[in-house]
């Protein structure tokens, strides 16, 4: 702050200062009121099942209807704050800088776990991954530690966390993110061991062996944080409303299944003792294409059924990690064989963890 | 790019993007204000994976002004986007 005394304020200034207030009047109100909404979403819930709609506690519709209106509600709040700050993360998150600093500090396999950590808190965004990668080729940064990014950026994602913190609770959500960026971390270290440059597409090829320390840099970003505000919060809540409908055909089936499958159903098949259950649970996942935000209501059905935590965060990491959709774009930056070692490798590192979880949990 | 064949004082626009939905709000923010505006400019969107990544960008959508990268990764308000189109 400078002490030297500001002109009289122009008629745009004023405009935008009523503006930022204005700004910080609705956050202080709608802040507080979502927080208080989360806190008391049971006796709401109660509320709406037993006295609006006048259904007999016990039942199996009664049941369904409240896991569905509870979770649907409690999820939406937590990706709506969740995707805001990881916004406001990335909005800030000096990239090109870490992409320097990757390349030219020495830091004994340190790396791999900053790659993966940054692929984690990145937002995934299928389109922004292939320009990520070729900017880190690019930048001089070894292929393994390009693929740490690579891998725990679809696999540790806003909407993945905040479904997770919503249906399984806070330890299974640290456990499910910070297995992840280990998986990476172990992923990234493991191929690029490999030596698997020459499976590059041509002109990856080439980049990489022109590959010079960038350090260009363009503009400074300027805008102030609280100008920055109203855009990165309008982002968080675009995300709610993509995922949404996933949301609630995730939540509605789940709630189905909760009420009315019988208590211990998939123990028989998928219990920790059946060595098969994990990985026929990760070759199922990966054909699979479906949003995180539709599966993990689907899969707390099956744990609170019986299967195993394990089995089940195998299963959600193998769906969101791996698809077809992300082969194909990945296609543009690497030869088929590539992306099989990629792939396969990475389902053998799920399966493993999905075994540890098991025996451990 | 070439840039000599271009009429002094007019704005060469390139929005970067691989087709993602953002890439495409910022292709229709940029069109819409330079029509608002009624600036001089070429708007371009490059959709091209090779010839996003010449500009060093890392994270799309960005907007390139006259061969310089003003924003990367997010989409501007309309008030930063108007002090990047017009100065």
């Amino acid at each position: 702050m400078s002490l030297v005394k500001t002109p009289l304020l122009s008629a745009s200034d004023v405009l935008k200062k009523n503006k930022r207030i204005r700004l910080i009047a609705a956050i202080s109100l709608v802040l507080p009121a979502l927080l208080l909404l989360y806190y008391f979403l049971v006796p709401i819930a109660d509320f709406f099942i037993y006295e609006l709609f006048g259904l007999t506690s016990g039942t199996h519709l009664a049941e369904s209807l409240h896991f569905f209106i509870y979770d649907t509600l409690k999820i939406l709040i937590l990706l709506f704050l969740i995707s805001s700050l990881m916004g406001v993360v990335n909005a800030y998150f000096p990239v090109e800088r870490l992409r320097v600093y990757l390349a030219t500090k020495k830091m004994y396999g340190l790396q791999y776990l900053f790659a993966s950590f940054f692929g984690a808190v990145t937002p995934f965004c299928s389109c922004s991954s292939i320009p990520l990668f070729i900017g880190f080729v690019n930048g001089g940064i070894p292929l393994g530690v390009t693929f740490s990014f690579l891998i725990t950026s679809p696999l540790v994602n806003e909407v993945a966390v905040a479904m997770f913190l919503g249906l399984f609770g806070v330890k299974a959500t640290l456990i499910y993110a910070g297995s992840g960026i280990l998986l990476g971390a172990l992923g990234g270290f493991f191929l690029g061991k490999l030596k698997l440059d020459r499976y590059l597409s041509d002109w990856v090829k080439q980049i990489q062996t022109n590959s010079a320390q960038v350090s260009q840099q363009w503009e400074a970003e300027k805008t102030a944080f609280i100008d920055r505000l109203p855009g990165i919060i309008s982002e968080g809540w675009n995300i709610v409303r993509k995922v949404l409908v996933y949301v609630l055909i995730g939540i509605a089936i789940g709630a189905a299944m909760h009420g009315f499958v019988p208590e211990n159903f998939f123990t028989g098949y998928l219990s920790a003792d059946k060595w098969y259950a994990v990985p026929l649970a990760v070759i199922l996942a990966v054909p699979m294409y479906a949003n995180a935000a539709g599966i993990v209501p689907v899969i707390q059905v099956f744990v609170a059924k019986g299967v195993p935590l394990g089995t089940a965060i195998a299963f959600m990491m193998a769906v969101v990690g791996l698809s077809l959709p992300e082969a194909t774009l990945l296609k543009k930056v690497m030869t088929w064989k590539l992306i099989g070692i990629f792939f396969g490798t990475i389902s053998v590192f799920i399966v493993l963890l999905g075994y540890l979880f098991n025996l451990i949990l | 790019m070439d840039y000599k064949d271009l009429k002094p004082g007019k704005m060469e626009l390139l929005v970067l993007g691989t087709g993602c939905p953002k890439c495409k709000a910022l292709d229709k923010a940029v069109n819409e204000l330079v029509a608002e505006l009624d600036l001089q400019a070429n708007v371009r969107k490059v959709e091209d994976i090779m010839e996003i990544m010449q500009f060093g960008v890392m994270r799309t959508p960005a907007l390139v002004v006259n061969g310089k990268v003003v924003v990367s990764g997010r989409i501007p308000n309309k008030t930063e986007l108007t002090s990047f189109l017009t100065r």
